[in-house]
């Protein structure tokens, strides 16, 4: 039986592993987004602190997956809630990363402009400060985009399935047909999203920092 | 309009503004100078709240400025920086309009703003204001920085060494603006540098500081003239030197080194100390150190007698002038009458100095060429 036979027989388990895997995804790095974003701009107003968060949040990202995976299963049981948690906090990292630079390398004169003619620090935040780091955020977004991406084939372990389910079945029974139907959506999924994100990143860029002219 | 009560502001263990107290008129356009660490950075940042000071306290129009909310102060004193600040992310007109925008106003009359001002600088609306800041050249963008501070008409404008990393034709042109602006808007501007000449041109009111303390506050003229110590002159360098010779003033090209003998002194005695100094005609003075006239060598030789006092050969038909008066009437004495001298007085007619052929053509080189002898 070759591959194009095998997808079109399982075409139906096929794209519900993928939809499931696109949850997976899409559902982790919302979260991601939403406790990242929020804690780069509080890192970003306690400059002294943050490099010590940032490190302990890089140690974390560093343990196995599997383990994390393990630890997920004791807590929280089997399926999607035990995933979707350790998808989310693998996330984090690249984003809140990111969000921190892009606010920290905002020259320092436009700050000290933006309060000098009376705005507010909540008004700097979003007129000026946030504008300008996005390209930085999306630019972690997209980071962590692909990483849980691949992350979510692990997720299959503890039953919350998606195109891993497809990936483990084919390597337990040595079934390639198996093991590309769950590798090449994936990889594809891959580059997609990171084409797409990539596109909301130009559309985001504020004009005035793509045309840098210099006249003098 | 503006008042420092003794204010005062350390970093650390650094004093850096010491017990400051001056006021600022209303209309005019005041320069803080000094060189770098003086203070002039923080007193500037402290009219609009930027610095707090440790005590002191600071008024404008009477009111403590601690009394006012930081932020609506912010937005009634226009800000100028020198690393111009404009929002990248937003348009000119966004940029001019910011503030007025942070007020609320109604979208037409921000709109209307952001019109005027940059027709007021020869930029036409339609060209720049849709352009971003970084599609402008330096001088361009600082124009824009400037109309923005102007923007919700504030009585007050602060700026902090605006022009500071300009070219020097794209500064010359934006002093010029500035003042025109200045003069037809009648703001109050504090201004920030450390260029003697930007200071010279632009300012009301120089106000020197070093060491977190004012050394002078002064017109530019009184300044060039009175310099009130050597750091300020050492600033000044070349402009006390190089300001031409129509400006000079008779105490600029005196030489104070003169000998001046009492009226009572003996005909003998005032020989000997004529021939010590190795001149040939010496000033005599009054008991209370006033000016009583002049005696030539020949005059002596011819009726001196020894054992007589000097004030009996005393001729008053040496030109005196006052020390305040323009070099240049000291200039025709010279030219145009037999006396090799003229004798320069204080207010109080005691004796200031004189005014030799060889001062003033010493005066009038340094004036020109900035040499000094």
């Amino acid at each position: 039986m070759n591959f194009i036979e095998f997808v079109s027989r399982n075409r139906a388990v096929i794209l519900s592993s993928l939809v499931q895997h696109i949850y997976l995804v899409c559902v982790s790095v919302f979260a991601g987004i939403l406790v990242s974003i929020p804690a780069g701009i509080l890192l970003s107003r306690h400059r002294k602190i943050a490099d010590k968060i940032l490190a302990v949040v890089g140690i974390v990202q560093t343990i196995p997956g599997l383990v994390m995976l393990g630890f997920a299963l004791l807590l929280f049981g089997v399926g999607n809630t035990p995933a979707l948690v350790v998808l989310s906090v693998y996330s984090i990292l690249p984003i809140l990363r990111n969000t921190y630079t892009g606010l920290t390398e905002v020259q320092p004169g436009l700050i000290e402009a933006g309060y000098g003619i009376g705005m507010t620090s909540s008004q700097l935040l979003f007129k000026v400060q946030l504008p300008l780091a996005l390209p930085s955020i999306i630019s972690g977004i997209r980071i962590s985009t692909v990483y849980i991406v691949s992350w979510a084939a692990l997720a299959a372990l503890i039953g919350a399935g998606g195109l891993g389910d497809l990936i483990w079945t084919g390597l337990s029974t040595y079934n390639t047909n198996y093991i590309l139907a769950g590798a090449i959506p994936s990889a594809i999924l891959a580059f997609l999203f990171s084409g797409l994100i990539g596109a909301v990143q130009r559309l985001a860029t504020p004009r005035g920092l793509k045309e840098v002219k210099h006249d003098e | 309009m503006i008042a420092f009560r003794n204010v005062c502001k350390s970093y650390g263990r650094k004093l850096v503004l010491d017990n400051l107290s001056f006021d600022i008129q209303e209309g005019q356009f005041v320069i803080l100078i000094g060189p770098s660490g003086c203070g002039k950075t923080t007193t500037l940042k402290m009219i609009n709240r930027l610095v707090k000071p440790d005590s002191g306290e600071i008024y404008i129009n009477g009111i403590n400025i601690m009394e006012h909310n930081p932020v609506e102060l912010r937005r009634s004193i226009g800000y100028v920086i020198q690393q111009i600040g404009l929002f990248p992310n937003m348009t000119v007109e966004q940029n001019i309009s910011i503030v007025p925008r942070l007020l609320k106003y109604p979208k037409e009359r921000w709109k209307a703003i952001a019109r005027e001002l940059l027709e007021m600088v020869n930029m036409p609306y339609e060209e720049y204001a849709h352009k971003y800041p970084s599609e402008l050249s330096g001088g361009q963008q600082q124009r824009i920085g400037v109309l923005r501070a102007l923007a919700a008409s504030p009585p007050i404008v602060l700026m902090d060494e605006p022009f500071g990393a300009l070219d020097p034709i794209t500064r010359d042109a934006l002093q010029e603006e500035v003042k025109k602006l200045q003069r037809k808007l009648k703001k109050t501007i504090v201004f920030v540098t450390h260029d003697m000449e930007e200071a010279l041109r632009l300012a009301d009111t120089i106000v020197f500081m070093h060491d977190g303390k004012i050394i002078q506050m002064a017109s530019p003229e009184e300044m060039l003239r009175n310099p009130a110590s050597d750091i300020i002159r050492e600033f000044m360098g070349r402009h006390i030197n190089g300001r031409g010779a129509a400006e000079l003033y008779v105490e600029d090209v005196m030489r104070t080194r003169v000998l001046k003998v009492p009226k009572t002194i003996k005909v003998l005695e005032c020989l000997d100390r004529m021939d010590r100094w190795q001149v040939n005609s010496v000033i005599v003075v009054n008991e209370d150190d006033t000016y009583a006239g002049t005696v030539q060598l020949e005059t002596i030789r011819e009726y001196g007698k020894a054992g007589h006092e000097i004030g009996e050969l005393v001729s008053q038909d040496t030109p005196t002038v006052s020390r305040h008066s323009r070099a240049q009437e000291v200039l025709d004495h010279l030219l145009n009458s037999p006396y090799k001298y003229v004798v320069v007085l204080n207010e109080d007619r005691t004796v200031a100095g004189l005014i030799t052929p060889t001062s003033m053509t010493k005066a009038i080189g340094e004036a020109l060429w900035g040499v000094k002898s």
